[in-house]
């Protein structure tokens, strides 16, 4: 069971939530050509390691959030707010403790959309 | 002879004896002591046999006293309310109740299913796979499933109760034994909060088994000292009889609670998620057997087990005992044994030599020792009657000299002990073979976790209260904080206090030379022959091995069986056990009853059900209540003497030709607010939304971005910037959900407010060419006539005295207004509208005279006549998709080649040739391919049309656009029928009606 730090909320349980998917994935135009709007619709990373997702709190706040968690060990390294520019997190090693964001750093994080 | 059976002590053990305790067993009247096991109370009584194994139906006895256990697995009836495969050894006496064997016929002590066993040869590891190739396994499963499986699920209503439970606590130890309590102690001084799950009845664990000092006291009074302390200090929660059975992600365990599971009133099971901010694992260490051949037989059992029932419960497990080892602990039975009066008839050790300390002990005791020897053979029926002893060459790798036969009523078996660690593996942690102390041990966890005492291969008690007492106080010093978001810290198991105490030899299993089947797993009836015929077929990974042979894969998970099997493939294999790795231990490291995981969340319970505001007016009519997704609707309501098909009729007859009331409350509604509304619906519907005036309100299709249709309904402008939208009842929810996300997370830069308000207002429908004549007899400030309020517009204003909605819509293809009132007031205009429209002819109107309407007209129901694959092409919304400007979620997709394939299926109508054929929903549509038939398509919907006095259809079918008047053939379950193809619109085509 993960403990999800949601940015309006605070830390709670995973089953309060829902998991959306992938996060930071640009929506193409109509012009675009098949393959990538294949790529858009299908294509997912799916990496070993850090994964930018998007949750949910959906018996919560009603918010939706971004999330960063090692798929390896489902650690949660940061939480941030749609909108809100990916944080640069280090590809550590699981165990390194170098460079992890609290929600409260993340938070002043502004960028571009997603 | 004591009551309670010939082989109790007349003193010794923690049971009471002045509480006798009547129970029975296959039949039997028997006696035990308040304080037994049903396992210890059927060994006082001489019981040798009490199950029959899962694939030989060899009898088996009583194996160890714990959660361990392969064969003592019985069915267990208190008060009527039977349990099946209840560990005899950890279940409590229970006055009244009843036990029975489980997996033979006629009886335990003589089981037809032992011809198997005369057949053994005939059954090998893969058996299944090899043999039963043809025809095909479905030709052999009935058979097989009724003769394999163990137990049987009990009959008749559970009247079990189950509740799941939250809890929640800074430090959360797993086993009440010597480290836990210690541990538990520890934190408590440092001021945590605790909880202690222990699975026995009592607490102190291993040390209520053995003769034993701790810190200078009793083993019993130090337990007692210590849970007083526990007890005083007001911070520590104890769980007895709960088992914790998951370790998961976040410091998350799960535990059944039995506390009350031996009640004959009231039984109950309780299931607790458990969330602790630090954890300490003392969770043991589980003993395991030598292997060697025919090991299996009833007198056989663990060392340590033997004496666990001297010691705790004044049992002898047998008048003459032989003892067979691999290291010294297995001693302490041996002397504890002649101590107690029962006499020891040799000891079997692999080794040379025992300690010293050990040495002295036999000395005394002048007890007889076979060195560097080995179990060969053993004889015997119901009950073991002798063993074969046999010496080892000096490397243990084969035998010498002649064997030689003790003669014993029993056999105390240790190949040492196995720290518990499938907790600690579950919850992430690295666990490893550690030779130097011949057992595994954890290494490091992810996880805020803890271990203490012989799970941490912790044997030397003194370090054991040591490492426990750290263990405790460090965790309640790291509990003061909650996980940080980040990278968790590794954890390495201490390594500092661990200690082999017993001078183990890895020798665990009889070396070649022995032909007879030696066990490895009891419970799968798993044999060292069938490990080299894996081996010999090359299964030699750990997990490929225990797939093939199924071994430590039954209820017990291998418990006693995963090492030696191990051991045996290190063996047979050349490779260090340590190099083989381990299988992964997964919750639940003891079964777990589904109900107790379901807890209160079955029966009515299982799902909320969902009333409309008008329900008890229907109920009070006669509707037929079902259910429509969540909701209770009424299917039709029935008139005196009606049938239900009667019934439908009249109503579709009563909207055709008067006016029909209809209850549409659970459509859903979302309002859209803020400057940007029509903007933002525009990029959700296929339609156009930015032309529509308020007043007006429009048909559209929403998709996925695949280009799936996904939800249709009407959306209205009620005034620039605020709109409402209706979705099916089902996708209510999916629908709001859909436009927040794509509101948050793609376009929050749009300013848009939404807000569901399905359950705030309810949807009263009147359909029919006389629905205008009624709601004009109402008092109003809306103007009805057809040229103030046409087709497709909405009003909102009064309606008798209440706040009222009314859209111009139809789903019937009549005359219709959809009148929406707050929830509160919908019983008092639902009953004004009846009474009024008496004199008109009106009745309310079921889901299926609705459903039926709509078919009549041809009109689409989304889920129904679409299914994942549908786009709106295929329903022919070509022309509205071209027409719209901009984009829309979906539209891309519309715009690859096969989505706008002609070949795809499409809606279309159907109408069978004769009028006496009927069309059925599912119904495939074929042709004549080669020898056999080819699908293209099938029926999504179909009825009786009272109307038309035909049966009319919906279908998906290929090229069915191209295809109208074309006569197709329609196959189900072997009847054919032969319909027309025609537009979906079987009534009043041109709209005349609903125009009116």
């Amino acid at each position: 069971m993960l403990r999800i730090p949601c940015p309006y909320c605070g830390v709670r349980d995973e089953e309060e939530f829902r998991f959306g998917g992938e996060s930071h994935i640009t929506r193409p135009g109509l012009e675009v050509d098949d393959a990538r709007w294949a790529d858009y619709l299908f294509n997912r990373t799916n990496p070993k390691g850090l994964h930018y997702e998007r949750w949910l709190h959906s018996y919560g706040c009603g918010r939706w959030f971004n999330l960063v968690r090692d798929t390896v060990t489902h650690e949660v390294l940061a939480a941030y707010p749609m909108g809100a520019a990916k944080p640069r997190l280090t590809e550590a090693e699981p165990g390194n403790d170098e460079n992890p964001v609290s929600p409260a750093q993340a938070g002043t994080l502004r960028g571009g959309r997603r | 002879m004591s009551r309670s059976g010939p082989f109790r002590l007349a003193q010794g053990g923690r049971i009471e004896r002045t509480r006798a305790v009547p129970f029975v067993f296959n039949g039997r009247p028997l006696t035990g002591y308040a304080g037994d096991t049903l396992a210890s109370a059927l060994l006082a009584q001489g019981i040798t046999v009490v199950s029959r194994s899962f694939k030989y139906h060899r009898p088996r006895g009583v194996f160890s006293a714990g959660f361990e256990e392969p064969n003592a697995l019985l069915r267990v009836e208190i008060d009527g309310c039977a349990v099946p495969l209840v560990r005899a050894t950890m279940q409590p006496l229970v006055e009244g109740m009843v036990v029975t064997s489980e997996n033979c016929f006629p009886s335990v002590d003589f089981d037809l299913g032992r011809l198997v066993d005369g057949v053994h040869s005939l059954f090998p590891a893969g058996f299944y796979n090899k043999t039963f190739m043809w025809p095909g396994w479905s030709a052999y499963e009935g058979i097989i499933r009724r003769l394999a499986g163990l137990g049987t699920l009990p009959s008749g209503e559970d009247r079990t109760q189950y509740f799941r439970h939250h809890l929640h606590c800074d430090v959360l130890v797993v086993g009440g034994g010597v480290a836990g309590l210690c541990a538990a102690r520890a934190a408590a001084r440092a001021g945590a909060n605790v909880v202690v799950l222990e699975q026995d009845t009592e607490l102190g664990g291993r040390a209520l088994c053995e003769r034993l000092e701790i810190e200078g006291q009793a083993a019993a009074d130090w337990i007692q000292a210590a849970v007083d302390e526990l007890n005083r200090s007001g911070r520590v929660s104890i769980m007895k009889r709960t088992l914790a059975a998951g370790y998961y992600d976040r410091n998350v365990l799960t535990a059944l609670d039995l506390r009350h599971a031996d009640r004959a009133e009231g039984r109950a099971e309780r299931f607790w998620i458990i969330r602790a901010r630090e954890v300490v694992l003392a969770t043991g260490a589980i003993e395991q057997p030598l292997v060697f051949p025919r090991n299996d037989r009833p007198g056989i059992l663990l060392a340590g087990a033997a004496r666990a029932y001297l010691n705790r419960y004044g049992v002898a497990v047998g008048r003459n005992v032989v003892i067979a080892t691999n290291n010294d602990d297995a001693y302490r039975t041996a002397f504890d044994l002649h101590d107690a009066g029962i006499r020891v008839a040799a000891i079997v050790d692999a080794r040379p030599r025992a300690g010293a300390r050990v040495e002295e002990a036999i000395e005394r005791r002048q007890l007889k020792v076979h060195r560097s020897s080995m179990i060969i053979d053993t004889r015997g029926s119901a009950l073991v009657s002798g063993v074969a002893v046999r010496e080892l060459t000096a490397d243990g790798r084969a035998f010498q000299k002649p064997r030689q036969w003790i003669a014993c009523d029993a056999v105390a078996v240790s190949s040492g002990w196995n720290p518990t660690v499938h907790l600690y593996s579950q919850a992430g942690g690295k666990v490893r073979y550690e030779p130097s102390l011949a057992c595994l041990v954890p290494e490091s966890c992810r996880q805020r976790v803890r271990v203490a005492g012989a799970v941490n291969g912790e044997f030397a008690l003194d370090r054991v209260l040591e490492s426990a007492a750290r263990a405790g106080r460090d965790a309640a010093r790291d509990a003061a904080s909650e996980t940080p978001p980040g990278r968790a810290q590794t954890r390495v198991a201490p390594g500092e206090y661990r200690m082999e105490t017993h001078g183990i030899r890895e020798i665990r299993c009889a070396p070649e030379g022995a032909s007879a089947r030696q066990w490895v797993d009891l419970l799968h009836d798993v044999t060292r022959a069938d490990i080299e015929i894996a081996v010999r077929e090359n299964y030699t990974s750990v997990e490929h091995l225990k797939r093939y042979t199924t071994t430590g894969m039954a209820v017990d998970q291998g418990k006693t069986s995963n090492l030696n099997a191990l051991a045996i493939l290190s063996e047979l294999t050349g490779r260090e056990i340590a190099a083989l790795g381990t299988t992964t231990f997964r919750p639940q490291f003891m079964p777990v009853t589904f109900g107790a995981i379901a807890g209160g969340q079955q029966g009515d319970l299982y799902a909320p059900v969902r009333h409309m505001p008008v329900h008890d007016w229907h109920v009070r009519h006669a509707a037929q209540m079902e259910d429509y997704g969540p909701w209770k609707r009424p299917a039709c309501y029935l008139q005196q003497g009606e049938s239900r098909e009667q019934a439908i009729i009249r109503e579709v007859r009563t909207v055709r030709s008067a006016v029909g009331l209809f209850e549409g409350s659970p459509l859903g509604k979302i309002e859209v607010r803020g400057r940007d509304a029509a903007q933002f619906l525009h990029r959700f519907y296929i339609n156009n939304v930015l032309s529509l005036q308020p007043g007006k309100a429009r048909y559209g299709l929403m998709l996925t971005e695949n280009g799936i249709v996904m939800d249709d309904g009407i959306f209205a402008c009620l005034s620039p910037g605020h709109f409402l939208v209706s979705t099916t009842a089902a996708n209510a929810d999916r629908v709001t959900g859909w436009l927040e996300e794509w509101h948050q997370c793609e376009w929050p830069d749009l300013d848009v407010v939404l807000m569901p308000v399905t359950t705030q207002w309810a949807v009263l429908t009147l359909a029919g060419p006389r629905a205008r004549t009624l709601l004009q007899e109402m008092s109003s400030d809306i103007d009805f006539s057809p040229s103030a309020f046409p087709h497709m517009s909405f009003r909102s204003g009064e309606l008798a005295g209440r706040p009222a909605r009314v859209q111009r819509v139809s789903f019937t293809g009549e005359l219709s207004y959809e009148i929406s009132v707050p929830a509160n007031e919908a019983r008092a205009l639902w009953e004004e509208l009846m009474e009024r429209g008496a004199k008109l002819g009106i009745a309310p109107i079921g889901v299926e005279a609705w459903l039926t309407l709509r078919l009549e007209k041809g009109f689409l129901h989304v889920g129904t006549d679409t299914d994942g694959t549908t786009n709106p092409l295929d329903l022919g919304f070509a022309r509205i998709v071209d027409n719209k400007v901009g984009d829309f979620i979906g539209r891309r997709s519309l715009l690859r080649p096969h989505d706008r394939s002609q070949e795809r299926r499409q809606l279309i109508g159907l109408e069978p040739l004769s009028r006496a054929d009927r069309l059925v929903p599912g119904a495939h549509i074929v042709t004549r391919s080669g020898g056999g038939m080819r699908s293209e398509g099938f029926v999504t919907s179909a009825a009786f049309s009272p109307t038309l006095d035909r049966s009319v259809g919906l279908a998906l079918l290929e090229r069915g656009h191209a295809r109208l008047d074309d006569v197709v053939t329609i196959f189900d379950e072997g009847r054919t029928v032969q319909a027309r193809v025609v537009k979906p619109a079987f009534f009043d085509p041109q709209g005349e009606r609903m125009n009116a």
